[in-house]
C-alpha cells in the first residue's frame, strides 16, 4: 500500500472509532448490549416532539411592572408633598409612563423640583404640562423603562425556574426566547402532568396581609358607592368570596367586596416558609400554614396586639382569600384556609415559597406531546427510515455491484458521523431534524451515483480502471461541491432567520452535508484506491 | 453492468412548450383551488387555536362528542377522525378549536373546556379511583410503594419506580397509550398477581387518553407564518447569489424560478388534497427546495462542462446532451429518494403524513422542474438575447464562447482533465 493511502486509512479509521466511541462507548465504557443502548440514548437527545413532554412559550407582561413603578412614584410624591404642606390639585398617573402634577402653588414649585431632582433625577424627567398653568408632567426615561423591563423578565425567569424546580421534574429548560426580550421558553420533557406545571407557572403568588377598614362587606362596588359615595383615604375595595361555607364547602358562592387598607402590613417577601397541612376544623380539606421572617414578626406582633377584635384580610393575587378576626397577638405564623385539595394546597405553598411574579404571565403557545404519540412517531419514523435505507442499499449493491458496497459503507458512515456530531454539539433530534437526515441521505446517495455514473462513462470511453476512477471522482467533485455549498448556503439563512424547528433542520442538514463530502469523496475514493492496488491492472472494475 | 439507459438521445428542449403547458396546468389547478376552492389549510402553528388529540378505547361516537363539546360552548369546533393506515382503527380523534378572534386567555380556557366536555361525555362517572391511562410514573410509583404488593424491604421506592416506568412504557408503547384491560399488564416484566391486584384496587381505566395538546396564540401564529415565508425567500435569495457567482446570473435566476415553481405546485397539491400546513411541512418544503436545487445544479454543471467541450451544435443541443448524459443519474437518485419518502408516507403514521406528502410531491416535481423548467428557461433566455444581439454565429454559439471563457477561467484551478 502506498504511504499516502496508509495515512488516509488511518485518519478515516480514527474518525470512525471516535464517532463510534462517542455514540456508544461514552460516558461509561459498555460491557453489555444494554449499556451500549443506554449510552446511545443518553448521547442522542430527542426533542419534545419525539420524546413527549410540554413546550410552553410565555410572555411576561412587562408593561404591568412599568405601570406599577409609576403608581409607586405617584404615592411617594403625594406623601412627600403632603409632608411638606405643598398645595396642589392632584398627582395622578396619566398613563403607564407619565405622571401629571396639577396646579401646584407657584411659590412652592421649588419643593417639587427638589423632590424630583434629588430622588428621581435618573428615572424621571420633569417638564411643564402642555396647556395647563402651574402643572407639570413627569416622564419615565426610556433607559429606566428598559431597566424595569429587563429586571422584570429576569426576576420572572428566576421565579418560574424556582417553581418548576420545586416540582421535581426531570431536566426542565427555562430560558429567554426569541428576539423580543419578554418571552420565556419552558420545556418540560418526559411524562408528567403539564396542567400542574402550567398552573404553578401562572399562579401570581402575591400574598399580602392587610387590615380590613370597614367591618361590613358589600355585594358589589356599586353597592358600596351607593352607601358611602367615596372611599376613605388610603383604602381600596377588593373582591373576595363570602365566608359562609358549609362543611362540604359547596355553597361558597357569591362575591363580596371588602374595604381594606392600601398598604399591606406583611407581603410575600416576609415569608420564611409555607407548608400545606390538613385542615383540622374542616376534615378532608387542606390549608397552607406560613411563618414570617423574624424581622416581619417584630412588626406583625405589635400590629396584631393593637388591632385585636378587628378583621385582617389575607389577600392573594389581589383577591381576599379570607378575612379572619384577630383574636390575639400573632407573631410569626398564619394560615390560608379555603376549599383546598392536597394538590392545590401543595401548589399554593410551593408558589408562595418561590415568591411572587413581578408581572403577570400570558401563554403564547403550548404544546404537549403525550408519551404515546412521541413513541408512535419514533417507532414509525425509525421503521420507515430503516426500511427505506435497506431498500436503497440493496439497490445500490445490485446496480453497482462491489462499488455499491462502497456506497453503502459511505452512507452508513455518513449517518454515524452525523449522529456523533449532533451528540457532540448537544443538539436534539426532532421531527424536522429527521427531515434534514432524509435530505442528507438523499444527497449522499446522489453523490455516490454521480461519481459512479461518471466512472462508468469514462470506462465506456475506453479508459483503464484506475484512470476512470480518478477522472470520475475529479469530474463529479465540482458538481458535488456546488450542490452541497448551495444547500449549505440556504441552511445558513434558515439558521440565521429561523427559530426552533427550522433551526433544527438547518443544523442537521449542514452537519450531514459536511459529513457527506467526507464520506462520499474522501472515504469512497480511498476505498477505490485500495481496491485498485489489490486488483489486476487489466481486470474490469466491478461497478 | 446493469444500465437503465444505454445512450439516451432525446430532444428535451424541443418539448419545452409541453413542459411549460404541464406546469401551467398544475399551477392553475392548484392555485385555483387555493383562491377559489377550499384554500390552504393552515395547521395550528399558523392559524392559532387549540388542538387536542384524543385516543379512545372504543371507537367514539362523533355525534355524541360533538354535542358534548357544544354543551361547553365549543359548538364550532372541528372534529376529525384519525385513521391509521397501518392499524386501520379509528379510535383517535383530533378536536380543533379555532383561535381566530380569541385572545390567549380564551385559548387557555378552551383546553379546559375540551377536557371538561370529554370527561362529561365519556368520563368515569362511577369510580373515584384515579385513571390509570393518565397516571404518571411518580403517582403510580407512590401508590405501588404504599401498597407494597411485593413486600420489598430494600430500595422499595427505587424498585417500584422502575416497575412503574415499565408499566407505563407498556401502556404508551405497546398499548398505544390506552389500556383497555388491566390483565394485559401481566405481560410486563415483574408483574405478579399481587401487583396486578394492587393496581386494580387503586386505579380505574379511563375510556380515553389525551395524546397531544397544542395551543398556539393568534399572534404567534401570524408571526410564524411571516417567518416561514421570509426564511424561505432569504434561502432562495442566498442560493441565487451563489449560483450566479458560480455560473452566470441567468442560471441562478432560472434555478430559483424552477424551485419556486416547485414550491407553488406543492402548495397547490396541499390545497387540492386538503392536507394541513404545519411547521414540519415547512421543513419538508425546505427539504424539497434543497433537493430540487441539487438536481438542477447537476444538470447546469454538465451544461457548463459541455459548453467547453462541444464546439458543434446549438446551445439547445448542448443542453439536450447534458440532460441525456445525466439522465440515468437523475432517474436513479430521484427514484431512490422517492422510494424513501414513499415508505415514510405509507408507514410513517399520522404525525409524518403531511410532512412526507410534501416530499413525495416535491421530489417528483423537483426532478421534473430541473429539465422541464430550469434548463428550458436558460435556453429561452439565450435565444432571446441572441435575437437582440443578432450575432452572425447565432445565440447559442455566442453564449457558448462567453460562457466557456468565464467559466473555464474560474474553474481552471480545480484541475479538470
Amino acid at each position: 500500500m502506498n504511504p499516502n493511502l496508509k495515512w488516509k486509512a488511518l485518519f478515516i479509521l480514527a474518525v470512525i472509532l471516535f464517532c463510534l466511541y462517542f455514540l456508544f462507548g461514552y460516558p461509561t465504557f459498555p460491557t453489555s448490549l444494554a449499556q451500549v443502548k443506554e449510552n446511545f440514548s443518553k448521547q442522542i437527545k430527542l426533542g419534545l416532539d419525539l420524546q413527549g413532554g410540554t413546550h410552553l412559550i410565555l410572555q411576561v407582561q412587562v408593561q404591568e411592572a412599568v405601570a406599577q413603578e409609576t403608581d409607586t412614584t405617584v404615592d411617594r410624591i403625594t406623601t412627600a408633598l403632603r409632608n411638606k404642606n405643598v398645595h396642589y390639585d392632584e398627582v395622578r398617573r396619566a398613563d403607564d409612563t407619565h405622571i401629571l402634577v396639577r396646579n401646584i402653588d407657584p411659590s412652592q414649585y421649588s419643593v417639587l423640583s427638589d423632590i424630583v431632582g434629588t430622588q428621581y433625577s435618573n428615572v424621571w424627567d420633569m417638564a411643564p404640562a402642555a396647556g395647563e398653568t402651574n402643572s407639570y408632567t413627569l416622564t419615565l426615561r426610556p433607559g429606566a423603562i428598559a431597566a424595569i423591563q429587563e429586571q422584570t423578565v429576569t426576576q420572572s425567569l428566576e421565579t418560574i425556574a424556582q417553581r418548576i424546580n420545586a416540582l421535581g421534574l426531570t431536566e426542565p429548560t427555562i430560558q429567554l426566547h426569541g428576539r423580543k426580550d419578554n418571552e420565556i421558553l419552558v420545556q418540560l420533557p418526559g411524562v408528567g402532568d403539564p396542567a400542574e406545571a402550567i398552573r404553578v407557572i401562572q399562579a401570581g403568588g402575591q400574598l399580602e396581609l392587610r387590615l380590613v377598614e370597614d367591618p361590613a362587606t358589600y355585594p358589589s362596588v356599586a353597592a358600596y358607592m351607593a352607601q358611602h359615595t367615596v372611599l376613605p383615604a388610603g383604602t381600596e375595595l377588593l373582591p373576595g368570596r363570602s365566608e359562609n361555607r358549609t362543611s362540604s364547602g359547596a355553597s361558597d358562592t357569591g362575591e363580596v367586596w371588602y374595604v381594606v387598607s392600601r398598604a399591606p402590613i406583611v407581603t410575600g417577601r416576609d415569608l420564611r416558609s409555607a407548608v400545606e397541612t390538613r385542615n383540622t376544623t374542616n376534615p378532608g380539606t387542606w390549608q397552607v400554614n406560613f411563618t414570617l421572617s423574624p424581622e416581619a414578626a417584630r412588626r406583625f406582633g405589635p400590629f396584631t396586639q393593637q388591632n385585636i377584635g378587628r378583621n385582617m384580610a389575607i389577600v392573594l393575587d389581589h383577591k381576599v382569600n379570607s378575612a379572619p378576626v384577630i383574636n390575639g397577638r400573632i407573631d410569626d405564623s398564619g394560615m390560608i384556609e379555603g376549599n383546598f385539595s392536597q394538590e392545590s394546597a401543595h401548589e399554593l405553598a410551593l408558589v408562595l415559597r418561590a415568591g411572587a411574579l413581578p408581572a403577570s404571565i400570558k401563554y403564547l403557545e403550548e404544546r404537549t406531546v403525550g408519551p404515546s404519540l412521541g413513541a408512535d412517531s419514533i417507532r414509525h419514523g425509525v421503521q420507515a427510515s430503516v426500511l427505506s435505507l435497506i431498500v436503497v442499499m440493496l439497490f445500490m449493491l445490485v446496480y453497482y455491484r462491489l462499488s455499491g458496497g462502497n456506497a453503502v459503507l459511505a452512507l452508513i458512515l455518513n449517518l454515524v458521523i452525523l449522529l456523533a456530531v449532533l451528540a457532540l454539539f448537544g443538539a436534539v433530534l426532532t421531527l424536522p431534524g429527521i427531515a434534514g437526515v432524509i435530505l442528507t441521505i438523499g444527497m449522499g446517495v446522489d453523490s455516490n451515483v454521480l461519481v459512479f455514473e461518471r466512472v462508468r462513462e469514462e470506462i465506456r470511453n475506453g479508459k483503464s480502471a484506475p484512470a476512470a476512477v480518478d477522472a470520475g471522482f475529479d469530474k463529479a467533485f465540482l458538481t458535488i461541491i456546488d450542490t452541497h455549498v448551495t444547500t449549505v448556503v440556504s441552511a445558513f439563512f434558515l439558521f440565521l432567520f429561523g427559530t426552533g424547528p427550522i433551526r433544527g433542520f438547518a443544523i442537521t442538514l449542514t452537519i450531514g452535508l459536511i459529513a457527506n463530502v467526507f464520506t462520499a469523496i474522501y472515504v469512497s475514493k480511498a476505498i477505490f484506491h485500495y481496491h485498485l492496488t489489490k486488483m489486476d491492472r487489466q481486470a474490469e472494475l466491478s461497478i | 453492468m446493469i444500465e437503465l439507459f444505454k445512450q439516451p438521445n432525446l430532444d428535451w428542449m424541443g418539448k419545452a412548450k409541453y413542459f411549460y403547458a404541464l406546469s401551467g396546468i398544475l399551477l392553475l389547478a392548484g392555485w385555483t383551488s387555493i383562491f377559489f376552492g377550499r384554500g390552504i389549510r393552515y395547521g395550528i402553528d399558523f392559524s392559532g387555536g387549540t388542538n387536542v388529540d384524543v385516543r379512545f378505547a372504543q371507537p367514539p361516537n362523533i355525534d355524541k362528542l360533538r354535542s358534548g363539546l357544544a354543551a361547553q360552548g365549543l359548538g364550532n369546533s372541528e372534529i376529525q377522525s384519525i385513521r391509521d393506515i397501518a392499524s386501520s382503527n379509528s379510535n383517535e380523534v383530533l378536536i380543533f378549536v379555532e383561535g381566530k378572534g380569541q385572545d390567549e386567555l380564551a385559548l387557555e380556557s378552551s383546553r379546559a373546556k375540551v377536557l371538561g366536555a370529554l370527561s362529561a361525555t365519556y368520563g368515569v362517572a362511577t369510580s373515584d379511583k384515579p385513571d390509570f391511562n393518565s397516571a404518571t410514573t411518580a403517582s403510580l410509583a407512590a401508590i405501588l410503594t404504599e401498597k407494597d404488593p411485593l413486600f420489598l424491604s430494600v430500595n422499595a421506592g427505587d424498585r417500584y419506580r422502575q416497575l412503574a416506568r415499565r408499566l407505563l412504557d407498556y401502556r404508551d408503547k405497546n398499548a398505544n397509550g390506552i389500556l383497555t384491560s388491566f390483565d394485559e399488564l401481566t405481560k410486563v416484566e415483574g408483574v405478579t398477581p399481587a401487583v396486578l391486584g394492587a393496581i386494580k384496587s387503586s386505579f380505574s381505566l379511563g375510556p380515553f387518553a389525551i395524546r397531544n395538546v397544542e395551543i398556539v396564540g393568534p399572534k404567534v401564529g401570524a408571526e410564524l407564518r411571516k417567518q416561514a415565508i421570509f426564511v424561505t425567500l432569504y434561502a432562495l435569495g442566498g442560493m441565487l447569489v451563489y449560483i450566479a457567482f458560480r455560473f452566470e446570473w441567468v442560471y441562478g435566476a432560472a434555478a430559483v424560478l424552477a424551485v419556486f415553481h416547485d414550491v407553488l405546485i406543492t402548495l397547490g397539491f396541499f390545497s387540492l388534497l386538503h392536507f394541513e400546513i404545519s411547521l414540519t411541512v415547512i421543513a419538508a418544503l425546505l427539504t424539497l427546495v434543497g433537493y430540487s436545487m441539487n438536481d438542477t445544479i447537476v444538470i447546469f454543471d454538465r451544461i457548463r462542462e459541455n459548453n467547453r467541450l462541444l464546439r458543434k451544435g446549438t446551445f439547445a443541443d448542448v443542453v439536450n446532451k447534458s440532460i441525456n448524459q445525466t439522465l440515468s443519474r437523475t432517474i436513479l437518485t430521484s427514484g431512490l429518494t422517492f422510494l424513501t419518502v414513499l415508505v415514510l408516507f405509507l408507514m410513517g403514521g399520522q404525525v409524518l403524513r403531511a410532512f412526507s406528502f410534501a416530499l413525495v410531491v416535491g421530489i417528483v416535481v423537483g426532478t421534473y422542474s430541473s429539465f422541464g423548467i430550469a434548463a428550458p428557461l436558460v435556453v429561452a433566455w439565450n435565444r432571446w438575447r441572441g435575437r437582440g444581439v443578432a450575432a452572425r454565429t447565432g445565440p447559442a454559439a455566442g453564449n457558448k464562447n462567453r460562457g466557456s471563457e468565464s467559466v473555464a477561467g474560474r474553474l481552471a484551478p480545480a484541475g479538470r482533465r
